[in-house]
């Protein structure tokens, strides 16, 4: 781990940022667009809601890149452009956030299953390789796996996201299962914290999922089986649809009430996923002065 | 003759190509399909249900399963239609418009045929005329339709709108899923049903066409 992310957690938890396709479509993205192609096209747009994060206290922002790889990006015809809007996508991270934030660049899911054989190792190591290779070269300081769902597809992208020699954060989403304590295939925190930790992720961490609450003990079973710090970014609840308008029920206040309790189980870095936005990166810092 | 518990083991473990040897000596033995299929690999599948209820099985068990069952319904099944019985029923299934994740949508397809359903897979972003055709054309007794983004929820009430205003609504049983979905949400645009997960969709769908 780098100097400056051993200091940078010395000062205590670390708050992070919100969602970016929720903020994204607020802005007018529409429906069924990918929001990477945005860094491209409406480059002003994407800045704008990574200076709104950084104006609320983050200390770390991700980057409009969540889907920027050939896989994801075949289905709009962009596959050819992957580098471009993934390098592009921390540039304008990094100027929003100047010195008083840090830039870790988002890496998201394929979308395809191994499991199912639409896709293949080799065919997602290449993606994520030439994804994660492209986000150092935007000058990212970090890089984050998130949003995975399937462990293998998890360790193959911490591989090649480590070929770039940047400190590697990878969080799961737990939303399976009786208790949705358990991945999609089934993985427990302990079983992901103890094979992320022999891979050599540098951060551990837990996304997206079905609300606050429930991330806490997930946070805390995370955190027992690693020496790793935890990264923990839980959405706003499970959105409903009222008269043909998606709300998410959780308020920021709501939210923040819940991140002494992912302190006290070990959280290192805090933040939002789905359905969370500036409010609840000001609420969350407003939390932690006054604890 | 082989003990018949066999096939039910080799499904419940996945084991696709011990389901197809079973299927096939049974068969020749002239064990009645139907008999094959109704006593030993639909109880089969409903174990698979319980146990992924009962945090027993997950997603990768699910697959497994489902496709130890499909290869033995690929020898079942053109005797079925041979001797004039239908599969369970007929769904047309896809991601709704604007939306392209598949994952969800692929393993509900791979459980419905497992099933025993005859699946037409219309794929991603599937316009409502694209569901309307598999009704009028296809003779879909189920249209089942997947989102994964809140945004694209709404595709799915345009597309029980379409199915009214092509007059073939009465005819088909609506069935929606997904990760935002909610039982609310399906009652709120007028769906039939909703399923939580992939196994549930394969007991809805048979409710829906009153098979269970």
């Amino acid at each position: 781990m780098p100097e400056w992310l051993t200091q940078l957690l010395t000062a205590g938890p670390v708050v992070t940022d919100g969602a970016w396709g929720t903020e994204l479509q607020a802005r007018g993205l529409p429906a069924g667009e990918i929001p990477d192609a945005w860094n491209l096209t409406r480059p002003e747009r994407v800045a704008e809601v990574a200076r709104a994060y950084v104006a609320a206290g983050s200390r770390v922002i991700l980057t409009n890149t969540f889907g920027a790889n050939r896989l994801r990006l075949a289905g709009h015809g962009l596959a050819d452009r992957a580098a471009e809007i993934a390098r592009r996508g921390v540039e304008l991270s990094k100027q929003a956030a100047g010195t008083r934030a840090r830039v870790f660049a988002s890496i998201g899911p394929s979308g395809r299953m191994l499991l199912t054989g639409e896709t293949t190792a080799a065919e997602l190591t290449d993606a994520f390789t030439e994804q994660a290779q492209a986000l150092a070269e935007g000058g990212a300081d970090a890089l984050v796996i998130e949003t995975m769902s399937d462990l293998e597809e998890a360790k193959l992208a911490l591989a090649a996201a480590q070929t770039t020699g940047l400190p590697v954060v990878v969080c799961m989403v737990f939303d399976s299962g009786r208790d949705k304590d358990r991945t999609l295939m089934g993985a427990t925190p302990e079983q992901v914290a103890r094979e992320l930790t022999a891979a050599g992720a540098d951060v551990i961490g837990a996304n997206c999922g079905v609300g606050i609450e429930r991330y806490v003990s997930v946070c805390r079973r995370l955190q027992a089986a690693t020496d790793r710090p935890i990264w923990i970014k839980p959405n706003a609840g499970l959105p409903v649809l009222e008269c043909g308008r998606v709300v998410y029920h959780t308020t920021p206040e709501e939210f923040a009430r819940h991140v002494p309790e992912l302190v006290a189980a070990g959280a290192s870095f805090i933040g939002g996923c789905c359905g969370t936005n500036p409010d609840f990166i000001r609420a969350v810092c407003a939390r932690l002065i006054s604890a | 003759m082989q003990d018949l518990k066999a096939l039910s083991d080799a499904i419940l473990t996945g084991d696709a190509k011990t389901a197809r040897d079973i299927t096939e000596k049974a068969l020749a033995a002239g064990v009645d399909p139907l008999v094959l299929v109704n006593e030993h690999m639909i109880p089969a599948m409903a174990e698979v249900g319980r146990r992924y209820e009962c945090n027993e099985y997950f997603v990768p068990e699910l697959l497994i399963s489902a496709r130890a069952m499909k290869s033995s319904l690929e020898l079942i099944r053109p005797l079925l239609v041979a001797s004039g019985r239908e599969p369970a029923g007929r769904v047309a299934i896809g991601t709704v418009k604007g939306d392209l994740h598949d994952i969800g949508k692929n393993l509900v397809a791979a459980m419905l045929e497992g099933g025993g359903f005859e699946v037409i897979d219309l794929g991603v972003n599937v316009a409502p005329e694209q569901f309307v055709n598999a009704v009028r054309e296809k003779n879909a007794q189920i249209v089942a339709m997947s989102a994964l983004l809140t945004t694209t929820m709404p595709s799915m009430k345009t597309t029980i709108e379409a199915l009214q205003a092509a007059g073939v609504r009465n005819k088909v049983k609506v069935l929606i899923g997904g990760a935002p979905i909610t039982q609310r949400y399906a009652d709120e645009i007028g769906a039939d049903g909703y399923s939580e997960n992939a196994p549930g969709a394969v007991t809805l769908a048979r409710r829906a066409l009153s098979l269970a």
